[in-house]
Order: C-alpha cells, then sequence, then structure tokens
C-alpha cells in the first residue's frame, strides 16, 4: 500500500515537472513574444513578417500545437514508466 | 451556373449529409444521450471539439474583426487557442479519469455538496445561454443573407434543424454530424484564401502568403502599414489597446475557453485517459488551421478593401459594392461632392449603423441621414469581409456559395453542442442528481428532450428579438466561465486541500464580481442605468478583459477561505488522488 503511494506521488511530480515547463513556454511565447516584448521584437524580422506580431498572429499558434503533442507524448513516456498505461 | 443555383446544391447536399447522419447515430440510451456512449476515438473527438468550437463567429465575424482591428486581434487568436493548451494540460486528463457526465457532476462529488453543483448548474447556464444567443442569431443571419428570406424566418429555419439533429441524437448525433460539419467549414474557408493568397502574392499557402511580397517587390505586410498609415489610421502591426489590456483579455480568453461547459464535455466522450490528452493536441491542430488563415485573410481583404474603393469614383466601383450596400452592410455619403470615395480614419456616421433613406443620390447611391461631418464617407460592416471576400477578389460562383455552406456548418454545429449542455444541465443535474433521484432511464431521456426544446425556443425568441445587450454579452461570455468554473477545477485536481467552502466561495464571488462589472461598464442596467464610460475602469481593464482580474479574486477568495475551515473528508481526499493517475478510467458513469 504504502510503496503504491509512494509510486503515485512521484508519478505526480514529475507531471508537475512537465507542466512547469511546458507551461512557462506557453507563457513565454503568447504573453511574452506576442503581448509584453514584441515592440523589442517588432526591431527583427521573419521575411515580411515583424517578429512581435508573427508571434501574436501565427508563432504562438504553432508553438501551442506543438506544446500539446509534445505533452502527449511525454505523458505516455511517463505512465509506461510507471506502469500506469492501459 | 449563379451564386443562388450553387447555393442551393450545396446547401441541400451537405443539410441531406448532416441529416443522413443524425439518424444513422440515433441515442438509445442516456449514457449515448450524453457522452455519445464514451467510444468515441480521438480524431473524431478532435474534429467534433473542433466544430464544437469553431462558430459563426469564428468562421464569419473574426478574420473581419481582425481585419479591421490589426494587432489588437491578437487576443482573440492567441486567447482561442491558447485556451487548449490549458485545458490539454490541466484539465481534460483529469475530469476523464473522474469519469462523470458533466461539469456540475465534478464540482458537486469533488466538492462533496449540492450547494457546490447547484452554483455550478446556474453558471453553467448563464455561460451557455449567453453564448447560444448570439449563435442564434448568427443561423439567422446566414440563413437570410443565403437563402434570401428574412431575419426572423432564417432563425425559424436554424431552430428547426438543430432540434431535429439535437432530439434524434443527443451527443451521439451531434458528435458524428460535427465530424461532417468540420470538413465542410474548412474546406469552404480554406478555398477562398488559397484562391486570394496566389493572386495576390504568388504563394498559395495564405499563412506564407501573409509574410509574402506583392507586385512591385514590396511586402504585403509593409504595403498594408504604408496605407493605412497615408489614410490616417493606425498601423496595422501595431493596435491601439494598451499593453495590459491585451494581456487582461487574451488570458480571460485563454482561461474561458478552457473553462466553457460545452467544451469540457467534448472530452467525457472518448474511451481512455490517455485518449482526452490526443484528442485535445488534435482539436487544436484542427483549429489552427482556421486560426493561423484568419488573420491571412484579414490582411488580404484590409488591402483589397482599401485599393478597390480608397480616392476611387463611385461609378467605377465593381458590382459587389453595390450589392453589400443593397443589403445595408456598405455605406457611403458623398460629403464633399467630388464623386470619389474618401476612406480614412474615423467614423462615418454618427451612430453605429447608417439610417438609408428611401432615396438615391445623382450617382445612385443609397442616401443616408446620419452622415456626420467626418471626412471619412465609408462605412463597412465588419461582418462581411470574409463574406465578400469571394466576390471583391472575384473568384468563380460555387466558392462564393461553399462560404455559405460553411458559415452554416459552423453556425449549427456550435448552436447543438450549446443547446445540449443546457439540456444535460437541467435533464441531469437538476432534475436526476437533484429533485427526482429515482427517476428512471427512459423518464431521464425524456426529460432531456423535453429541455432541448425548451432551451431551443428560448434561444431562437432570443434570435428573433435580440436585446440589446445579447450581442455585448457573448464576448462576456468566457469572462464568466474564467471567473467562475474554471479555478473551481483547477484547484479541485491541483490543490488537494481545496475544500467546499473556498471553492463556493470563490465561485460565487468571481462570477458576481464580473456579472457587476459587467453591467457597470458595458451593458447598464436595463432601462435604469446605462453603462459608464471606459475612463472610469478599473486598472484600465476592459470589461472582456475583467475576467481576469475577477478569476485572480476567485483564487484568492478560494484559497484563503479554504484554509480557515476544515480541510475536506478522506474519501473526497482519495478522489483527488485517484485522478492524478491515468489507469483504469473505465467508461463514464451516471453515478
Amino acid at each position: 500500500m504504502n510503496s503504491k503511494k509512494e509510486k503515485a506521488s512521484a508519478y505526480w511530480k514529475e507531471n508537475i515537472r512537465y507542466l512547469t515547463v511546458l507551461l512557462t513556454i506557453w507563457f513565454l511565447v503568447s504573453f511574452g513574444a506576442g503581448i509584453l516584448f514584441r515592440e523589442t521584437l517588432n526591431e527583427f524580422r521573419l521575411g515580411g513578417f515583424k517578429l512581435g506580431f508573427w508571434f501574436a498572429q501565427q508563432g504562438s499558434i504553432y508553438v501551442f500545437v506543438v506544446l500539446i503533442f509534445i505533452y502527449v507524448k511525454l505523458m505516455n513516456k511517463l505512465d509506461k514508466k510507471y506502469g500506469y498505461d492501459e | 451556373m449563379s451564386v443562388q443555383v450553387w447555393t442551393w446544391i450545396l446547401v441541400g447536399v451537405t443539410f441531406s449529409l448532416y441529416f443522413g447522419i443524425a439518424i444513422w447515430a440515433r441515442a438509445g440510451s442516456t449514457k449515448e444521450f450524453y457522452v455519445a456512449g464514451g467510444g468515441v476515438s480521438p480524431l473524431a473527438n478532435g474534429m467534433a471539439t473542433a466544430a464544437d468550437w469553431m462558430s459563426a463567429a469564428s468562421f464569419i465575424s473574426m478574420a473581419g474583426i481582425i481585419s479591421f482591428a490589426g494587432y489588437d486581434g491578437s487576443v482573440y487568436l492567441m486567447g482561442w487557442t491558447g485556451g487548449y493548451v490549458l485545458l490539454a494540460l490541466l484539465l481534460a486528463p483529469y475530469l476523464r479519469k473522474f469519469g462523470k457526465f458533466t461539469v456540475p457532476d465534478f464540482i458537486g462529488d469533488r466538492y462533496y455538496s449540492n450547494t457546490a453543483r447547484t452554483v455550478a448548474i446556474i453558471c453553467a447556464l448563464i455561460v451557455s445561454f449567453t453564448y447560444v444567443a448570439g449563435q442564434m442569431r448568427g443561423v439567422g443571419i446566414v440563413f437570410s443573407q443565403f437563402l434570401q428570406v428574412d431575419i426572423t424566418l432564417g432563425v425559424i429555419i436554424g431552430m428547426a434543424v438543430v432540434l431535429i439533429f439535437a432530439f434524434l441524437g443527443g451527443m451521439k448525433g451531434i458528435t458524428y454530424t460535427q465530424v461532417a460539419q468540420y470538413c465542410v467549414l474548412i474546406f469552404a474557408f480554406m478555398v477562398p484564401a488559397f484562391f486570394i493568397s496566389m493572386q495576390m502574392t504568388g504563394n498559395p499557402i495564405p499563412q506564407f502568403g501573409m509574410g509574402g511580397k506583392v507586385e512591385g517587390g514590396t511586402f504585403l505586410l509593409d504595403k498594408l502599414d504604408t496605407l493605412h498609415t497615408q489614410l490616417g489610421f493606425n498601423e496595422y502591426t501595431s493596435g491601439t489597446k494598451s499593453t495590459w489590456d491585451v494581456f487582461a483579455i487574451t488570458l480571460a480568453l485563454m482561461a474561458g475557453t478552457a473553462g466553457l461547459p460545452h467544451v469540457i464535455v467534448r472530452f467525457f466522450t472518448v474511451p481512455k485517459v490517455k485518449d482526452a490528452r490526443k484528442s485535445a493536441g488534435y482539436a487544436l491542430l484542427l483549429i489552427a488551421i482556421l486560426y493561423t488563415t484568419a488573420p491571412a485573410i484579414a490582411v488580404f481583404s484590409r488591402t483589397n478593401l482599401i485599393e478597390t474603393v480608397s480616392n476611387k469614383e463611385y461609378n467605377t466601383i465593381p458590382e459587389w459594392f453595390k450589392n453589400w450596400e443593397n443589403t445595408g452592410l456598405i455605406a457611403w455619403s458623398d460629403k464633399n461632392k467630388d464623386g470619389k470615395i474618401q476612406y480614412v480614419a474615423g467614423s462615418a456616421i454618427s451612430s453605429k449603423k447608417p439610417v438609408f433613406t428611401n432615396e438615391r443620390g445623382i450617382h445612385g447611391e443609397r442616401l443616408i441621414s446620419n452622415a456626420n461631418n467626418a471626412t471619412n464617407e465609408l462605412y463597412v460592416d465588419r461582418d462581411i469581409m470574409v463574406l465578400a471576400n469571394p466576390e471583391i477578389a472575384n473568384l468563380p460562383n460555387w466558392v462564393i456559395a461553399l462560404v455559405a455552406a460553411g458559415g452554416l456548418a459552423a453556425a449549427l454545429s456550435t448552436a447543438a453542442g450549446l443547446l445540449l449542455v443546457i439540456s444535460t444541465s437541467i435533464s441531469h443535474d437538476l432534475i436526476k442528481k437533484q429533485l427526482k433521484p429515482n427517476i428512471s432511464e427512459k423518464g431521464e431521456l425524456l426529460a432531456a428532450r423535453i429541455a432541448i426544446v425548451v432551451a431551443i425556443i428560448i434561444a431562437g425568441i432570443f434570435g428573433i428579438y435580440p436585446p440589446g445587450f445579447v450581442a455585448a454579452v457573448v464576448a462576456l461570455a468566457f469572462g464568466l466561465a474564467a471567473a467562475s468554473f474554471f479555478p473551481a477545477i483547477v484547484l479541485g485536481i491541483f490543490d488537494k486541500r481545496m475544500n467546499k467552502e473556498g471553492a463556493i466561495a470563490g465561485m460565487v464571488v468571481g462570477i458576481s464580481l464580473m456579472l457587476f462589472y459587467m453591467i457597470r461598464y458595458k451593458t447598464g442596467l436595463i432601462g435604469v442605468m446605462d453603462p459608464r464610460p471606459a475612463s472610469e475602469w478599473w486598472f484600465g481593464t476592459s470589461p472582456e478583459g475583467f475576467g481576469t482580474f475577477a478569476m485572480l479574486v476567485n483564487v484568492i477568495v478560494s484559497v484563503i477561505v479554504s484554509r480557515v475551515t476544515p480541510a475536506p473528508p478522506k474519501n473526497v481526499q482519495e478522489i483527488v488522488e485517484n485522478i492524478r493517475i491515468p489507469s483504469g478510467a473505465g467508461e463514464a458513469v451516471s453515478h
């Protein structure tokens, strides 16, 4: 019983670590690059886009999609490691 | 063939398809009715979620809004997609593991309290009704525009169609119909975008075309910025909202998206926790196709519009301009009597919509009685950008008709999903869980169907007689969801110590504060009080962004109250430990 509980709490800790990293990236591309630092980023260009504008209207959305699929992959691996996969 | 004939054909074909599916996927049990039997594959669920999500507003209005707002429009793009990251990481897997039908179910069980359940039901009804009223109006407008009937008849046709889907199939019928509707709406959105991107930039992919070069070798966005500056508008890529307000609105939309009951309920329909995560990924991928194309369409149509009308003689203007003028969505008043269209910054009219007299001017234009003294002579309704785009770019008739079919698919799929949530709240959460627990499955199913009929009629009445405040309130449904559900659910999963006192206090304070701010600064109290001006906003936060503030207050109140009241009982703490582990989800059950 105790080892079962320890396993669960270790799993939860790793899960929280993944969430922290992924949500930090989520925050940085949208609220960071697309909003707070866009003036600075607008000095740089990506083809015809000012970079801050690109993050706000294109880049952040691409990153969001990638983030979820990375999360799916990480969690599937984590489930396997702890024997929670089915 | 004419646009009209093409419209009838395409709308006819797609509708027969939807009906065929609804009949094929009839629901026999409450489980099929509420969560489609729990056996939907992640990809199908992703498509259904995407169709559910992308409403008439996403399809028709969003590109138009961005087209006029430029950078400021980014709040919708980031807000309505970033919410899915929160949903996938913080909510979907755990709610699926929890394995009940509805959001009030979760709140009621996790907070071991029927009061909490009731508060959640009330929040769900407020959020869903404000949202669905706008959808029915959208359905009416699209039907009336394309089938050339008046809006009232358009809303009634729409009500009948939604009724048949929802009534027959419940969640099962709606899910599979939405899969078909996703395909129709995304195809309809992308085809004109490809054509126009190719025409303007030589690159058929709109996401690249937007950053491409136009004839003459300048970048499209630079050209648009220059045009804007010349005509006195704000630079397209800069915007006018304060950085804080952009931040607040984006966060409120994100949290609201993740907290919308009709989106959350989707993740109860897949077989396993693993599938819930994956299907959130598919949903966002499929939504992102439209959401990254919309800003490109916004840029194309904005540039096209300015180039076609600015400083051009009214007599030489293309046919589409006059067609939309006839519908009242474009108006021109030749203030300086030179016969040319002056389109510069500022409003051309003294109220929100143009008021037409029944006469024509010397150039054949429809005269309006509320022109003001500003230099700008042109009024353009932003909703026409997506609809008129194919005509402005001279695309074939079948493409124009396709946009009609797509707009209908978008509006109907969202309305159906919302109505189902409303009826579930009533038949399952209210009747089964609170008023009459020993109701039979058959009785519950009947109650659900009656609730849907009633909900559709109420939504239809809102659609036909839109009280002025409905339109203003739709955008705020997100603030309401962010201020009420989102913190209660996230804290319920991530904070084991959170108890009923904390959650109830948080939800009540959050939603009341949001309602108060909305009434004070946006809608006014009907007949008693007008909305207060923007200069009095708290910390310069617009009502749209206030959800962020109310959400923070909700969290603070919840945490403080929960720490000074008793910890939740042992069995509830075990529920929390249990939902954190993905295995053994089983099927969604009713009790």
